[in-house]
């Protein structure tokens, strides 16, 4: 299988550890990554803070090249790319004129005909039952608390995922791989996502409360899908503890990772000892 | 470019209908900031209810939003309650009204936008010492600016920095469209954009 694929700047940037596990389990489960050519950035929340127009048009650049280059679908496994993505492609669906102007804005004719998703909708592409076949190690002794955050369930109208409320199919796919997952009630609280460096004392206080009610809950790891959900809880983990004068030490797995060990792939390749908190 | 500021202003930016909200409160019930916030998602609603656009504007709660969508999937009048916050940063720049107190977040959003538009992709070095210089020209913190100088050299380690970037090829276009969308703030349709720029 052969998809097309859109990075985002985390990723090749210091989120390098969640590329490289994309890319290890992926290329293993036979999905040829085709990166986009030249692709820009989607503007994140900045652009969508500040200027509505540039949060459609930045997307709808990637959108543009990718239909250019005969991609019908596009994985961005950072969910702020997915729903920037996806929710640039709603809008210009939705109305004609508008389209027409945003292609003359970036240049490229954009119709909208590329489908964009996230990580987890390849997992299932290729079929749990599949993964399951060709995994070599069962994941005993892994109960993660399976963590979805804001922007991979929503908005709901836009990503089309899961279910908004009570998401299961990261824990369906571990389950099946042999690991435990825990039920607890933080799967889709936000961590402060891109707020890391400019608000740090929200980031701080979010990921105490998701961390706590993880361990609570009898978690031994947790799992995300997201890399700036990894930053604020594997990264920040340290500053937690020392704000809240906790002891948190919960190891953050990307769901590639976990998968990715499943395969038989080893934790140098998925870029597991490239995190900041890490199993002894 | 000024605009004359009402309800329409929030609306057409935001694409979704102020009065619809009914005030039944699960925007601010759902938030996960809400604590930090000095007035509420549905009260802000309100206030736009009741025309007072600036006092909605000047609010430190619309920076403190994450922008998480929570609000707008829960809201059972489907008002889109973070495009409005959305919409409300977008105006309260434009018109110079942002609250003070909220300046490092804003900071943060501006130095963001203008390293994609001269890179095209993300520099995180460079978004990081463009916002520590200019956080501490603004406001001479000390602590401000070396908090997480020691997560530097840990992610060096970790092979998580890239002292060089890689750019896009065309960059030249990345600041072209950002031109175009700037040149209405990304107002409108029709093709204000192109128009203004061929005028320039």
């Amino acid at each position: 299988m052969e998809i097309g694929y859109y990075p985002g700047c985390a990723l090749h940037g210091s989120s390098n550890d969640y590329e490289m596990s994309v890319r290890a389990c992926l290329s293993t489960l036979g999905v040829h990554l085709r990166e986009l050519d030249d692709w820009i950035c989607c503007g994140a929340t900045a652009a969508h803070s500040l200027n509505r127009k540039l949060a459609v048009a930045l997307p709808a650049r990637n959108l543009g090249l990718a239909e250019r280059d005969g991609m019908d679908e596009l994985l961005a496994p950072c969910p702020m790319c997915s729903a920037q993505l996806m929710k640039a492609r709603c809008v210009l669906a939705e109305d004609q004129a508008f389209r027409s102007e945003i292609s003359e804005i970036v240049e490229l004719k954009v119709r909208g005909t590329t489908r964009v998703c996230n990580l987890i909708q390849i997992f299932q592409r290729v079929g749990y039952e599949s993964i399951q076949k060709i995994a070599v190690q069962r994941l005993e002794g892994f109960r993660p608390a399976c963590y979805y955050g804001c922007l991979l369930t929503r908005p709901p109208g836009v990503v089309q995922f899961d279910d908004c409320e009570h998401p299961s199919s990261m824990e369906t796919l571990l389950k099946g791989l042999g690991a435990g997952p825990v039920e607890w009630n933080y799967k889709t609280e936000c961590c402060g996502a891109g707020m890391t460096m400019s608000n740090e004392s929200t980031v701080l206080e979010l990921g105490h409360r998701i961390l706590s009610n993880a361990a609570a809950h009898g978690a031994n790891c947790m799992v995300v899908a997201c890399p700036m959900c990894h930053v604020n809880l594997d990264m920040k983990q340290s500053a937690i503890n020392q704000r809240y004068s906790a002891a948190h030490d919960m190891v953050v797995y990307y769901l590639s990772d976990l998968v990715g060990l499943a395969l038989g792939i080893s934790p140098d390749a998925l870029g597991i000892p490239r995190h900041f908190v890490v199993r002894k | 470019m000024t605009h004359n500021l009402d309800l329409n202003s929030v609306e057409e930016l935001a694409h979704t209908r102020v009065h619809d909200c009914y005030q039944c409160g699960k925007c601010s019930a759902g938030c996960p900031v809400v604590e930090r916030m000095d007035i509420l998602p549905n009260q802000l609603l309100r206030l736009l209810q009741l025309g007072r656009l600036e006092k909605a504007m000047a609010a430190g709660a619309i920076w403190e939003c994450v922008s998480c969508m929570t609000c707008t999937t829960r809201c059972p009048k489907s008002v889109d309650c973070a495009g409005i916050l959305d919409a409300l940063r977008q105006l309260s720049i434009e018109h110079d009204v942002a609250s003070p107190a909220q300046r490092r977040t804003i900071l943060f959003q501006q130095t963001f936008l203008d390293n994609i538009r001269r890179n095209g992709r993300l520099a995180e070095l460079d978004l990081v010492r463009k916002f520590k210089t200019q956080g501490f020209l603004d406001d001479l913190s000390v602590p401000q600016l070396f908090k997480d100088a020691l997560l530097g050299p840990q992610m060096l380690r970790r092979g998580k920095l890239h002292l060089r970037s890689r750019r896009v090829k065309d960059r030249k276009l990345v600041g072209r469209i950002f031109a175009r969308c700037m040149a209405d703030n990304g107002r409108g349709n029709g093709h204000g954009g192109i128009q203004g720029e061929l005028e320039a």
